[in-house]
């Protein structure tokens, strides 16, 4: 029996958590300081951007990363990106799903290809890899993470994605020595990514005529990113207002009585 | 007749949160070692433990057998293969000296230590650190600084071939 | 202070229960006519703030425990099933991991404030013991509680703090082994701390009525630390403490509810949202912020046995301070020099929690963090076994006041009310 697999590789080959702390030269810059509409007590997300940031999503990150936790029904789903319950149904059928047993119990077809079907509603976005080891295979030995909670999943969180994504552009400082496989972002540990740089100007073309400028791109993919972190996030701000002032309004009846009762005690 | 009743019943009930059969079944596992390079380690699954694999290069070797164990500050190599009261020479934590084989669990909390690498050097003596306290490892998986009590523990391990060992 | 009871039932039913189970006559005994000193101030509305946020952890894990599934391979995709599928399951899981925040904040303002006004000290020492008791158990309960969610900071927290256990001499082994139900912190571990994370929180509300209990028995300590002794002193709980506490409480909500809804997860950690990986213990590895004052101290001691010794010593001094403590005065506001020595422990123990936050190798304001937490256990240690008896002993106190009622009402008013 063999159970042991060359799972994680070793922490050389470059795992998310292989951080030099003790080479404070290599240290992470600190994330840009950019502003997104879903920050504040009132931020909400900005649909065009979560439309747009699907869009580059798909054609983009889609390659390599999932999104294991969104389903397509909540593409739909009010606090979302807002698209129509039709333009969801089509968004998951355009993706194929693994079949389940057709009624002769196969799940691959006779050239031992595994047998699909389209996407419905109640799937999920699908893997871009059966599973780990496949991922590792064809990324150089490094695991692109999953990105449904990438926004909270990282310190930084929103502008940190948007600053990684962004982050390429740069030369590296002299003495600097890139490792072979890997790109320069000085806003990821270490500095050496496993990543290339996944965004180009033009690189999509978005419908509603946005220009497709990279830090657009890293803008509108971050906003929809967060929301796929954090899908009831419109619905929490507004029932803690509603909450708040609620309470707001108890305490003072509550204040009155408590100065009423104690009037003559002290 | 009474404490021996109540012990009856007491036993079971704290026995079952031992490991059980299935637990101790994946207790010994074949792993193939081919594809590590000189200078690199592989990170595998052992008992549900990180076990390191480190292809040594003869410049890490010379280093660990640089060292006065008496100084170690744990003396004893920490080898299931070997007596307990072995010495901490890298000789005697070994079985052939390219091929360091350890439980990748720091002997202080259970963190899994970070390699050191000449590119990315992790702690003072070459071998690995750990992120959590802080202790070090050389490049023969001794402690030398920091909190951890013992040598990071040397499975029991055989070679089945050049290329493949037998750990548990 | 318990005295004759004044339960008077008046129906029918009330009388025939009242000679089977006189629970009406305990509540009406103990919540309404309760003789409490009439100078509690708001620090004393913690009792009634930390009973609410035991029931709120209770029914919202009860909920959530609906929809968990405590094995290791489903765990934490369930939890982001609750956050994102379960109707209002984000509110369920936001409340619960931030009530346990809030229940935090509110038990060391509770302690703080036994400690400031002598609470501890005869015939309160079994209230003392008791509330003890309970934030053992609370802590307990957070750990497992914290492990649930089988994230990274989830999974490391448990290998850390069960591997506090192997430090023990010939048996830790063995024992970290029994916890773990198999040779590292896996399925079988996940499994059994929920079973003890359900079964945590009804010991804690048993010893909560424990604690209640004997708090009615001497009757409520006070600002002034001094006994009552006439009913000028006191007025009955309901209403004057029922609408007190409820105020305050509606007060903690607020604080509460603005995390909750937003920023629900400013006590949390990012690597908890990446699913555990028995194989890469994450860079920096943190304890929950309630938790990491004791994690300074063991951090500050470059040896394991002694650093688990020094952080559950730490632990084990709280039980000891009603004999610790050997001053005949309770109340810091009439100790002029235990008063400073206290607030120097309040900083104290920020300053530990802070080190506690920080990288073991950390240098801030060119001071390595280590050194600091290492000065500040001392102090922790040096307050409990040195000054605290010292004092007592060198320390010339204020003069007391004649009663609580002098003090409330003035001379002329406490005349009057004779």
């Amino acid at each position: 029996m063999r159970i042991a697999l060359p799972l994680a590789l070793g922490v050389t080959l470059g795992l998310l958590a292989s951080v030099p702390a003790f080479a404070a030269d290599t240290k992470r810059l600190a994330p840009k300081d950019v502003e997104f509409e879903f920050e504040g007590p009132f931020g909400t997300y900005d649909r065009g951007a979560l439309q747009r940031g699907f869009q580059v999503y798909k054609e983009v990150c889609s390659a390599c990363h999932g999104l294991d936790h969104v389903a397509f029904h909540n593409m739909s789903e009010e606090g979302g990106p807002g698209f129509s319950e039709a333009q969801a149904k089509a968004i998951a059928s355009g993706y194929r799903i693994p079949a389940e047993p057709n009624d002769k119990g196969e799940i691959m077809d006779d050239k031992g290809t595994r047998l699909t079907r389209a996407g419905i509603m109640a799937d999920y976005f699908p893997s871009p890899f059966p599973n780990e080891q496949a991922a590792r295979a064809s990324n150089g030995g490094a695991l692109p993470p999953d990105l449904s909670m990438i926004v909270k999943a990282r310190e930084g969180e929103a502008q940190y994605v948007y600053s990684i994504l962004t982050g390429f552009h740069m030369t590296p400082p002299g003495g600097f020595k890139v490792t072979e496989g890997k790109y320069y972002n000085p806003y990821f540990e270490g500095w050496n990514i496993s990543m290339p740089p996944p965004l180009t100007d033009k690189g999509v073309t978005y419908s509603d005529g946005t220009a497709a400028t990279i830090d657009q791109q890293a803008h509108d993919v971050t906003t929809f990113l967060a929301w796929a972190a954090d899908p009831h996030m419109e619905d929490r701000k507004r029932m803690g207002f509603g909450v708040l002032a609620f309470l707001v309004v108890l305490s003072g009846i509550l204040f009155a009585a408590y100065r009423k009762v104690w009037k003559d005690a002290h | 007749m009474g404490a021996v009743g109540v012990a009856m019943v007491a036993w079971p009930l704290i026995d079952q949160m031992n490991p059980s059969a299935a637990a101790l079944a994946l207790a010994s596992t074949e792993i193939d070692i081919a594809a590590i390079q000189p200078g690199q380690q592989i990170v595998f699954k052992w008992r549900g433990q990180p076990l390191f694999v480190r292809r040594r290069t003869p410049a890490e070797i010379a280093s660990a057998n640089a060292v006065d164990v008496s100084t170690l500050p744990d003396p004893l190599a920490r080898n299931a293969g070997k007596s307990a009261s072995a010495p901490a020479t890298d000789a005697d934590r070994v079985v052939k000296p390219e091929w360091l084989v350890l439980v990748g669990v720091c002997t202080h909390l259970g963190c899994t230590p970070t390699v050191s690498t000449p590119a990315m050097p992790e702690g003072d003596f070459g071998g690995w650190l750990c992120h959590c306290h802080g202790s070090m490892y050389d490049t023969s998986g001794r402690i030398r600084k920091g909190p951890a009590p013992q040598n990071l523990a040397v499975p029991p391990y055989a070679f089945l071939s050049d290329t493949r060992i037998k750990v548990g | 202070m318990s005295g004759p009871s004044t339960y008077n039932p008046k129906s029918g039913f009330e009388k025939w229960i009242d000679a089977r189970l006189p629970l009406p006559r305990l509540m009406h005994d103990t919540m309404q006519t309760f003789p409490t000193p009439r100078n509690l101030n708001i620090w004393y509305t913690f009792g009634g703030i930390l009973t609410f946020c035991l029931m709120v952890q209770i029914v919202t894990g009860i909920v959530l425990a609906m929809h968990y599934v405590a094995n290791a391979g489903l765990a934490f995709d369930s939890v982001e099933k609750i956050m994102r599928d379960v109707n209002y399951g984000w509110l369920m899981r936001f409340v619960h991991a931030n009530g346990a925040s809030m229940f935090f904040l509110a038990v060391y303002i509770h302690m703080f404030r036994g400690l400031y006004y002598g609470s501890y000290k005869a015939p309160r020492e079994m209230i003392w013991i008791l509330g003890v008791l309970i934030y053992l158990l609370m802590m307990a309960t957070a750990f497992f509680g914290y492990v649930l969610p089988w994230g990274q900071m989830s999974f490391w927290g448990a290998t850390v703090i069960t591997n506090l256990f192997s430090a023990i001499p010939v048996v830790g082994g063995h024992i970290a082994t029994w916890l773990w139900g198999d040779f590292a912190v896996g399925d079988a571990t996940l499994n059994r701390f929920f079973s003890l994370h359900y079964l945590l929180p009804f010991i804690i509300a048993g010893v909560v009525g424990l604690h209640i209990w004997a708090l009615h028995v001497p009757g409520n300590n006070n600002p002034l630390g001094i006994d009552v002794n006439s009913p000028q002193d006191t007025v009955p709980f309901h209403p004057y403490y029922t609408v007190k506490d409820a105020f305050y409480l509606c007060l903690f909500v607020i604080l509460f509810a603005g995390f909750v809804f937003y920023a629900p997860d400013f006590f949390g950690n990012p690597d908890n949202y990446q699913p555990a990986n028995p194989l890469v213990t994450p860079p920096d590895i943190v304890p929950e912020w309630y938790l990491l004052p004791f994690y300074a101290m063991l951090r500050s001691v470059p040896d394991k046995l002694m650093g688990v010794i020094v952080m559950g010593g730490a632990i084990v001094t709280l039980f000891l301070i009603p004999w610790l403590d050997t001053s005949p005065v309770r109340s810091c506001r009439f100790r002029p020099l235990m008063k400073q020595f206290f607030w120097g422990l309040v900083v104290v123990c920020v300053v530990l929690g802070y080190c506690g936050a920080q990288s073991v190798d950390a240098v801030k304001f060119g001071i390595p963090m280590v050194w600091v937490a290492r000065i500040a256990s001392l102090y922790y240690y040096g307050f409990f076994w040195v000054i605290m008896p010292l004092v007592g002993w060198f320390e010339t106190p204020k003069p007391l006041p004649a009663s609580i009622a002098q003090s409330v009402l003035g001379d002329s008013a406490a005349a009057a009310a004779e």
